[in-house]
C-alpha cells in the first residue's frame, strides 16, 4: 500500500483533560474511499479523537498525518483547508438562513461588495444534484427537516472542497427512513472518492455500510478489524469489554411490594414523536432495576417523567401506590422519591454555592432548617459536616465552593444529600458518569446498601458493566419502548448490546 | 499582616479598587492634556464633599438615591436578571408618593408613611410585572424594562396634566407639608442641606438585603436561581415565583427612590421628557459593588461624592465637571473587564508570591 492510498493517519494520539486521559496513544488509518467506523461507549473517547483531528482540541502527544504529509491541527479552519470536513452531532446552523446563506456562511463568494447568493446557491444546487441529496438552496434551515438540516451540513463541508468526512453519531437524531436515505448518501459519496469516518455506537449501521471498523475503549484502541470477516457479537463484545475484575459484592435480592409503578406512559418529545411510547414497568422494595440502553431512547424523558419535570402525556406514575403524575417536582419529591441527576452541574448542584448550602438544596425549607423564613446556618452546618463524614466526602470544609472539589467528591455530596432525604424510591441516572474506578465502587455500594434497606431504586446507564454489575433486574430501552427484561445471571453482554442497538434476537423489525 | 496579604490576594475586592485608582488616574491625565492642574481639581472636589455642613449633607442626599437603585438593580443581578427598568419603578414610585402627598390630608408622619409606602408598592407592582412576564412568558426583562420605563415616564405625565397639574409650569402641584420626609433640625443645622429620612431608610434596606440574601430561606432561593436555575428546578424550587418576588423587591428599592425625591428633595414633579437616569447609575452601583450590600454602600458613596464633588472641581480648579462622569465610566470599564486590571495586577502578585 502506498503512502497517497493513506487519507488520514493518526499515530500515537494521547489527550488528557486535568489529569484524565480521554485518549491514550491511539492509532488510526483511514484509506482512501473507504467508510471507517469508530465504535465505543459514550465517553470511550471517540468525540475526542475527532475533534483532535478537527482541530478544536491539539493532542498532548502524537501526530496526524494528512494524505502521508505530517500537520499541526491548530484550528477547524486548518483542518478545512487540508480538506476535512465535520458533521456535528448537534447541527451548527442559522435556523432564519436559507441553506445557501448558511453554507457560504464565513466565507462568503463577493461580488464587488455584494454577496454572490446566486452563484452560491447554483454550486450548492450543483452538489445537491451530484450527490443527489434533494436540497433547496433557498429554504430556510428552520423551515426543513432534521434529516435535510444534516445534509446542509454535509454539503457544507463538500462546499469547503473536503475529501474526509467525518460524522458524528449522524444517526442519533433521525427517524429510521431518514437513516437509510444517509446511508445511501454515505455510499454516493464514498464512491464518488470521498473518505469517511463514522462515530457510532450503533452495530447495525457499521455492519451495512462500513468497510472496517476501530474499536475504542476507555480511550484505548482495542483492533482494528475488517467489518466483512467479523459480526455483530464480536463487535459488542469488544466495545462493551469483559466484565472488570471487582464484581461489587451484594446478596440476592429479596423484592417485595411494588414502590414505583409506570403504567402504559406516554411522553412526548420534540417535534410531538413520542420519545416514551405506551411503557409500563415496577421497581419493587428491595431490587434494583437497571434500565439498559444507548443513549437517546428515551432515558431523559423517562426521568423527567418521573421526577416531574417533564409534562406526562398520558399514562399514570404510582408511588407507593399514590398517584404522581404531572405532579411539581417537590411535591414528588416530598412523597419519597431521591433523584440522582444525569448531569450534576447542571442539576444536580449549585457550583458555586458551598457545601453546606448544596446540602439542603431540596430541604431548605423543611423546619429543622428553615425557622420563620430564616435559615438555620448552624443546624445546616451540622447536617452537612455529618454527611460529608458519613460518607467520607473528601472536601477542605463544608464552606468550601463545590466548583472547586472533584467529580467524585462532588457526587458523593449529591448523594449524601439524596440518601439523607430516606427516600422509597431512589433514581440514579448515570450515577458514575465520569467518575474513577474508586468512585464508582462508592456509588455502586451505596445504590445496593438502599436496596437492602428497603427501596426500590432505579439505574438508568448506558454502562452495560454497570447495570450487569448492579441491577437485580434488566429492562432494555429502545425507541421509547421496552423491548427486553432479563437478569444479570441469564444474559451477558453481548446479548445486551444486540438488545440495546435493536438487534432483538429473532426480531429483527424492531426499528 | 498575613490577613491584609489574603485580601490582596482576593481579586473580587481589589478589582475594584484597582480600577478606581487606574480610573482616577487616567482622569488625572486627561486633564493634563486639557492644561488643568488634577491635584488642584482632585482636591477641590474633596474640599466640595467635606467643605460645609450644608455640601456634606447635599453629598448625602446624592448618594442615598444610588444606594437604592444600586440594591434595586443588585438584588435583580443576584437572580441572574438585569433590571434597566429601575428608571420606570423610580417613576412609579414618585408618581404613587405624589398622589398620597397631594390628594390625602392626614396627620403629620402617617401621612409621609402612607405615601412612601404607596409609592413603594407601585415601584413594586412595576417591577413584579417585568418579573412576571419573564417567568410565565419568557420574554426578555431587558426588552420589557425599556418598554416599561417609557410606559411609567407617560402615564405619570398624563396623571399629573390631569388631576394635579400646577397651573402655568411643566410641573405637578406641591405635596402637603405633612406628607414631607425632610428632617427640619437635622436640615438646619446643615445649613439647609436636603436632607431627609430617605437616608435611614436606605441604610435599613441595605441591612434588609444582607440578611434577606444570606440569612433567609428566601434569599437561599433567590440565589440558587441566579446561580443555577437548572438546579433550582429540579431541586423543587418554583424559579418563577422566585423571578416575580425578587422583582417585586427590586421594584420597590426603585419606588423608593422616587419616593425619597418627590417627599424630601423635590416636594412635586416635573414634567421631563427622559427619566431621571438614576436606576442606570444603580447599574454602576451595583456593577461596582460586586452586587454585595456592603459593595453597594462603599461604590453609591463613591459615585454619589464624585458627582456632587465634581461641581466643587470646575468652581476650584475651572475644572469641567464632566471629566469626574468621564473617570467614573474609566471605573465601570475597569471593574466590567477584569482582565485588564488583573494584567496590572499579575506582576505584584507574582512579587508577594515570592515574599511569601
Amino acid at each position: 500500500m502506498t503512502k497517497a492510498d493513506i487519507a488520514l493517519e493518526l499515530k500515537g494520539i494521547t489527550k488528557r483533560f486535568s489529569g484524565v486521559v480521554a485518549n491514550d496513544s491511539i492509532s488510526f488509518q483511514l484509506k482512501r474511499g473507504e467508510i471507517h467506523a469508530l465504535l465505543g461507549e459514550n465517553g470511550a473517547g471517540k468525540s475526542t479523537l475527532m475533534s483532535i483531528v478537527f482541530g478544536l482540541y491539539q493532542p498532548d502527544e502524537g501526530e496526524i498525518y494528512v494524505n502521508g504529509n505530517p500537520v499541526w491541527m491548530d484550528s477547524p479552519n486548518k483542518a478545512i483547508d487540508l480538506g476535512i470536513g465535520m458533521v456535528h452531532q448537534h447541527f451548527k446552523l442559522v435556523e432564519p438562513f436559507t441553506v445557501t446563506e448558511n453554507i457560504i456562511l464565513g466565507m462568503e463568494p463577493k461580488k464587488g461588495v455584494r454577496i454572490d447568493i446566486k452563484g452560491a446557491s447554483r454550486k450548492v444546487k450543483e452538489l445537491s444534484e451530484q450527490y443527489k441529496l434533494d436540497v433547496d438552496p433557498m429554504a430556510t434551515i428552520e423551515s426543513i427537516s432534521v434529516g435535510m438540516q444534516q445534509r446542509v451540513e454535509i454539503i457544507k463541508t463538500l462546499y469547503r472542497g473536503a475529501d474526509i468526512l467525518i460524522f458524528d453519531e449522524p444517526t442519533a437524531v433521525l427517524t429510521p427512513q431518514e437513516i437509510s436515505e444517509l446511508l445511501e448518501i454515505m455510499k454516493r459519496l464514498v464512491a464518488e472518492g470521498k473518505s469517511i469516518v463514522l462515530i457510532t455506537h450503533k452495530l447495525k449501521e457499521i455492519m451495512e455500510i462500513a468497510d472496517s471498523c476501530t474499536i475504542i475503549r476507555r480511550g484505548k484502541v482495542i483492533e482494528t478489524v475488517e467489518v466483512a470477516k467479523t459480526n455483530p457479537q464480536q463487535l459488542a463484545e469488544k466495545m462493551v469489554g469483559k466484565a472488570v475484575n471487582f464484581k461489587t459484592e451484594k446478596q440476592k435480592a429479596k423484592p417485595q411490594e411494588a414502590l414505583l409503578e409506570v403504567n402504559d406512559l406516554v411522553v412526548k418529545g420534540a417535534g410531538g414523536t413520542h420519545a416514551i411510547d405506551k411503557l409500563s414497568f415496577s421497581v419493587r422494595a428491595g431490587e434494583i432495576v437497571g434500565i439498559a440502553g444507548v443513549d437517546g431512547n428515551g432515558q431523559t424523558e423517562l426521568i423527567e417523567a418521573i421526577t416531574g419535570m417533564c409534562t406526562i402525556h398520558s399514562g399514570e406514575i404510582l408511588l407507593k401506590g399514590k398517584r404522581i403524575t404531572n405532579q411539581s417536582p417537590r411535591m414528588i419529591s416530598e412523597s419519597g422519591m431521591s433523584h440522582i441527576p444525569q448531569d450534576r452541574h447542571k442539576h444536580g448542584l449549585v457550583l458555586d454555592f458551598t457545601v453546606s448550602e448544596n446540602t439542603v438544596l431540596q430541604t431548605y425549607y423543611h423546619p429543622e432548617i428553615n425557622q420563620h423564613g430564616f435559615i438555620n446556618t448552624k443546624a445546616r452546618d451540622a447536617m452537612a459536616t455529618r454527611l460529608v463524614q458519613e460518607f467520607d466526602v473528601r472536601t477542605s470544609g463544608i464552606d468550601a465552593k463545590v466548583r472547586s472539589m472533584s467529580g467524585g467528591n462532588q457526587q458523593k455530596v449529591i448523594i449524601a444529600r439524596e440518601i439523607d432525604k430516606n427516600p422509597q424510591v431512589m433514581i440514579a441516572a448515570q450515577p458514575t458518569r465520569g467518575l474513577d474506578v474508586g468512585a464508582i465502587e462508592f456509588v455502586h455500594q451505596q445504590l445496593i446498601a438502599q436496596r437492602d434497606q428497603g427501596k426500590a431504586v432505579l439505574l438508568v446507564s448506558f454502562e452495560l458493566e454497570e447495570i450487569l454489575n448492579v441491577a437485580d433486574r434488566i429492562l432494555v430501552l429502545f425507541g421509547g419502548q421496552i423491548v427486553g427484561e432479563t437478569t444479570p445471571e441469564t444474559t451477558n453482554d453481548q446479548e445486551l448490546g444486540l438488545m440495546m442497538a435493536g438487534k432483538h434476537e429473532g426480531n429483527d423489525s424492531n426499528e | 499582616m498575613n490577613k491584609v496579604m489574603s485580601i490582596f490576594k482576593n481579586t473580587a475586592v481589589v478589582t475594584p479598587f484597582v480600577a478606581i485608582i487606574i480610573g482616577l488616574l487616567l482622569g488625572a491625565i486627561i486633564m493634563l492634556i486639557g492644561g488643568y492642574d488634577p491635584i488642584l481639581a482632585y482636591e477641590s472636589l474633596i474640599i466640595k464633599i467635606f467643605g460645609s455642613s450644608y455640601d456634606f449633607g447635599e453629598a448625602l442626599r446624592t448618594i442615598v438615591p444610588l444606594i437604592m437603585s444600586g440594591l434595586a438593580v443588585a438584588i435583580a443581578f443576584r437572580s441572574g436578571m438585569f433590571n434597566i427598568g429601575v428608571d420606570g419603578q423610580i417613576i412609579m414610585g414618585s408618581l404613587g408618593a405624589l398622589i398620597v402627598g397631594t390628594q390625602l390630608s392626614l396627620p403629620p408622619l402617617l401621612h409621609a408613611l402612607t405615601a412612601i409606602i404607596f409609592g413603594a408598592l407601585l415601584g413594586g407592582m412595576w417591577g413584579a410585572l417585568v418579573g412576571y412576564i419573564k417567568a410565565k412568558r419568557g420574554i426578555n426583562e431587558v426588552i420589557t424594562c425599556i418598554m416599561l420605563n417609557f410606559i411609567a415616564l407617560y402615564i405619570s405625565h398624563i396623571v399629573i396634566r390631569t388631576y394635579m397639574p400646577q397651573a402655568g409650569t411643566q410641573r405637578s402641584e406641591m405635596i402637603h407639608s405633612s406628607a414631607s420626609i425632610q428632617i427640619g433640625w437635622l436640615s438646619e443645622l446643615m445649613g439647609g442641606a436636603r436632607i431627609h429620612w430617605g437616608f435611614l431608610i436606605a441604610i435599613l434596606a441595605v441591612i434588609f438585603y444582607h440578611i434577606y440574601l444570606n440569612k433567609t430561606k428566601w434569599g437561599y432561593e433567590l440565589r440558587a436561581v441566579g446561580l443555577n436555575p437548572h438546579a433550582a428546578k429540579y431541586a423543587g424550587m418554583k424559579v418563577p415565583n422566585v423571578m416575580v418576588r425578587t422583582m417585586f423587591i427590586s421594584g420597590v428599592f426603585g419606588g423608593l427612590v422616587g419616593t425619597f425625591e418627590v417627599l424630601g428633595v423635590f416636594k412635586y414633579i416635573a414634567i421631563n421628557s427622559v427619566t431621571s437616569g438614576l436606576g442606570f447609575d444603580g447599574i454602576a452601583v451595583s456593577l461596582l459593588g460586586g452586587n454585595t450590600a456592603l459593595g453597594v454602600l462603599l461604590s453609591a458613596a463613591l459615585i454619589g461624592g464624585l458627582t456632587y464633588g465634581s461641581q466643587g472641581m470646575s468652581f476650584g480648579a475651572e475644572v469641567p465637571g464632566e471629566i469626574i462622569r468621564m473617570v467614573i465610566a474609566f471605573i465601570i470599564f475597569f471593574v466590567a473587564a477584569p482582565g485588564i486590571v488583573r494584567l496590572f495586577l499579575k506582576p505584584l502578585q507574582q512579587k508577594l508570591k515570592k515574599k511569601v
